[in-house]
């Protein structure tokens, strides 16, 4: 489904991902771990199409196509959603407004006829359960005055809404407490069915606990340069990075 | 003797050329502006002798006057020698079907979703009898009489109700208010009338959009709206197609009266041609909008959308006179490509608790520059008046300008004025946001500029608010690299 290979990526000058390989197939959830600053963001950022991120060369393909020729909003009607780490804010446009505009979008690309209110509405409050989120949401502003917990959530719910085939999910734990953390978690965990597949960056094991994934990487210094089982994970939390930082500095300069 | 005041006195003491009158059969009158040309509008109106001094009273003023430069707009200097002050409405070439509309023009309609039907009346298809606008406005205009409600052309009521017309015109915006309200007075073409009686509330929005043939209207309206004691209205004005008018002066006055309880909603949409994208060509719009509440409670509120005109010069202003009215101004100015709008409002506080808002959202593209002006006065008898003003200006790209302008003059302890000012760019991270939920950036500018503008927009009744949204996505087009 999704195929990287050495990819080279740099934003304002700086290599940042420096010949990555990464291979996911439908219905497998990858978590990507690694130190700060390893360019696990990046990856997220490259792989949607941030404009500030220049990919100077390899190649990813999504699904056969060559996703780096796309544009941003093509690659989200293709199916790939990016959970952002910092969910930005609209003011003035509400939730339920701005998931019609993106699902009717999506259905467009796909030659669908667009839902009507009434269809949305059903679809909405269907979706909604999965993040256990208030009717009251949908009304508010886009990300306006939501708590952390509440971004997340909604990053999560508008994943649901427009069931896409690969979501990247970059550092959706961060800010969020036990109850949030599972929440979130049981709606990811929902929209998994055998098709769909993930990329859980993340820096603890902890939402592991939760995401059980097939495989877990260690990205350091723009590589991947660890690929495990989940118990991967365990290790890590175990041990830190710093066995894995010796291992690869001491190849380096052997 | 001054050079105007000479002016003045060849005027005043002209005689009366007799022998123009048989000119009166002709459509058009002459290039220029001079006495003559008052009178011959006048006796092509077939007006009583009171409007025709009235008229000339203006003219004469106007001549002493100078056009005002303190606007932040530039433009070139107006040869106001060079315009024809009358000609009967002009008869646009008839199509025989909407497949010889010029494309441009029927991809925005669609775009605003204008149906079919509506599309040829604006395009000036020829259509069957079923949908002649004629019998639409006639049973309209019964339902409203049973009302006592008068709504009509302003030349009708001239006619109709000389008494309201005399007693109200020039009363909030007297010809000597400034130089585009005195050429207004003095050349006025038409515009519209509407009488509400004491305590009817009237059943439905009132607009001149139901009035079809003011679609063709001239460069120089005049509005008038009366509600009598505990009346209400809304009224509705502007057309939301683009007029690809030929016109460059537009120069109307709109005068509205609130007694005592009454409340009267004003909501524009305003789409002149702007010009095009190097600034050529375009409409002039310098207008006069002004309403006093005359009464206790009585309420007045502005609301606007502004997205065509190549320059803008816009103020409309509220008068708060009586004790515990309330003044009202939401605005939106969307300015693109190389568009000028200096525009906002003057609330002026007489009466004791009596209350303003002022909410202005400007939005600036292009190399367009974007000017919020506004004046709260509190008198010193306006015990306990209260402001509140909030100029917010949404820059696009980084060639444009916004400027605001705020003046308060508070002659009075009691009072409170809050004014709140805040500018912003839409940011690159909203935008990749809705591209990576699936939507263009040309769509995100629209979701982002709308949202922006949303407490303006819920002012609008509702059919007008869908409408607005629609307009400003077309207007922005392109603004966004």
């Amino acid at each position: 489904m999704l195929s990287i290979k050495d990819l080279v990526a740099s934003v304002e000058e700086k290599q940042i991902l420096k010949g990555l390989n990464f291979e996911v197939k439908p219905g497998e959830v990858h978590a990507i771990m690694g130190p700060n600053g390893s360019g696990k963001s990046t990856l997220a950022s490259v792989l949607a199409g941030r404009e500030e991120y220049e990919v100077n060369s390899g190649s990813v393909t999504f699904n056969g196509e060559d996703l780096l020729e796309m544009s941003p909003e093509d690659r989200a009607r293709a199916g790939i959603f990016l959970a952002f780490q910092y969910p930005v804010e609209i003011p003035g446009v509400s939730n339920a407004n701005f998931l019609k505009t993106a699902v009717n979008e999506v259905r467009k690309s796909k030659g669908l006829e667009p839902l009507d209110s009434k269809q949305f509405l059903k679809v909405m409050q269907e979706k909604m359960k999965l993040v256990e989120m208030d009717k009251t949401m949908t009304q508010r502003s886009v990300n306006e005055g939501f708590s952390g917990g509440e971004k997340k959530r909604n990053e999560i719910f508008q994943m649901a809404m427009l069931e896409p085939s690969l979501a990247i999910l970059d550092e959706t734990d961060s800010g969020l407490d036990i109850d949030a953390l599972r929440i979130v978690s049981n709606g990811v965990n929902a929209l998994r069915d055998g098709k769909r597949s993930f990329i859980v960056i993340t820096h603890y094991q902890r939402l592991l606990d939760y995401i059980v994934p097939d495989h877990v990487h260690v990205l350091y210094k723009g590589r991947i340069v660890k690929s495990g089982p989940k118990e991967l994970a365990l290790e890590l939390e175990e041990k830190g990075y710093d066995w894995i930082k010796e291992e690869v500095d001491s190849s380096v300069n052997a | 003797m001054s050079e105007d005041l000479k002016i003045l006195d060849e005027v005043t003491n002209s005689e009366y050329k007799w022998g123009f009158v048989s000119n009166i059969e002709s459509d058009n009158a002459p290039k220029g502006l001079s006495e003559d040309i008052v009178r011959f509008i006048s006796a092509k109106k077939n007006e009583p002798e009171w409007l025709l001094e009235y008229r000339l009273k203006a003219y004469r003023h106007w001549l002493t006057l100078t056009e005002p430069t303190w606007p932040n707009v530039t433009y070139p200097k107006i040869d106001f020698q060079d315009i024809i002050y009358y000609s009967a409405p002009k008869a646009k070439p008839t199509l025989n079907s909407l497949d010889e509309l010029d494309p441009e023009i029927k991809s925005t309609f669609d775009k605003l979703g204008i149906s079919l039907e509506e599309q040829k009346r604006l395009a000036n298809v020829a259509v069957d009898a079923v949908i002649d606008s004629v019998s639409v406005k006639t049973t309209f205009r019964e339902s409203l009489g049973e009302l006592g409600i008068i709504f009509s052309s302003f030349s009708e009521a001239v006619q109709e109700h000389p008494e309201l017309v005399k007693k109200y015109l020039g009363s909030v915006v007297p010809y000597t208010d400034n130089f585009y309200a005195s050429l207004n007075a003095a050349v006025f073409s038409d515009g519209s009338f509407c009488y509400i009686p004491k305590g009817v509330r009237c059943p439905m929005e009132l607009s001149t959009y139901f009035r079809i043939n003011s679609a063709g209207t001239g460069q120089f309206e005049r509005t008038l709206i009366v509600a009598d004691e505990g009346a209400y209205v809304s009224y509705l004005e502007g057309c939301t197609a683009p007029m690809r008018d030929e016109n460059q002066l537009h120069a109307a006055v709109v005068e509205i009266v609130s007694h005592e309880e009454a409340t009267v909603k004003y909501s524009t949409v305003q789409n002149w041609y702007p010009g095009d994208k190097d600034g050529k060509g375009g409409i002039f719009n310098f207008v006069t909008k002004r309403g006093i509440c005359l009464g206790n409670k009585s309420k007045i509120s502005w609301t606007q959308v502004e997205t065509g005109s190549a320059v803008t010069w816009k103020y409309p202003s509220v008068i708060l006179k009586g004790d515990n009215s309330v003044g009202e101004f939401y605005s939106v100015a969307v300015t693109n490509n190389m568009q000028q709008a200096d525009t906002g409002t003057k609330m002026i506080h007489l009466g004791k608790n009596t209350s303003s808002t002022i909410i202005s959202k400007g939005i600036s593209g292009g190399r367009s520059q974007n000017s919020y002006r506004g004046l709260v006065k509190i008198a010193k008898g306006a015990v306990n008046a209260r402001n509140f003003s909030q100029c917010d200006s949404l820059l696009l790209g980084d060639q444009c300008g916004a400027h605001t302008f705020p003046y308060l003059e508070v002659n009075n302890k009691s009072s409170k004025v809050e004014h709140e000012a805040t500018t912003s760019k839409v940011g690159e991270d909203q935008i990749f946001y809705c591209n990576q939920r699936g939507i263009s950036t040309e769509d995100a500018v629209g979701l982002i500029v709308n949202g922006y503008c949303k407490e303006v927009f819920n002012q609008l009744p509702m059919e007008f608010a869908v409408e607005a949204q629609k307009l400003l996505a077309i207007s922005l087009e392109g603004s966004v690299g």
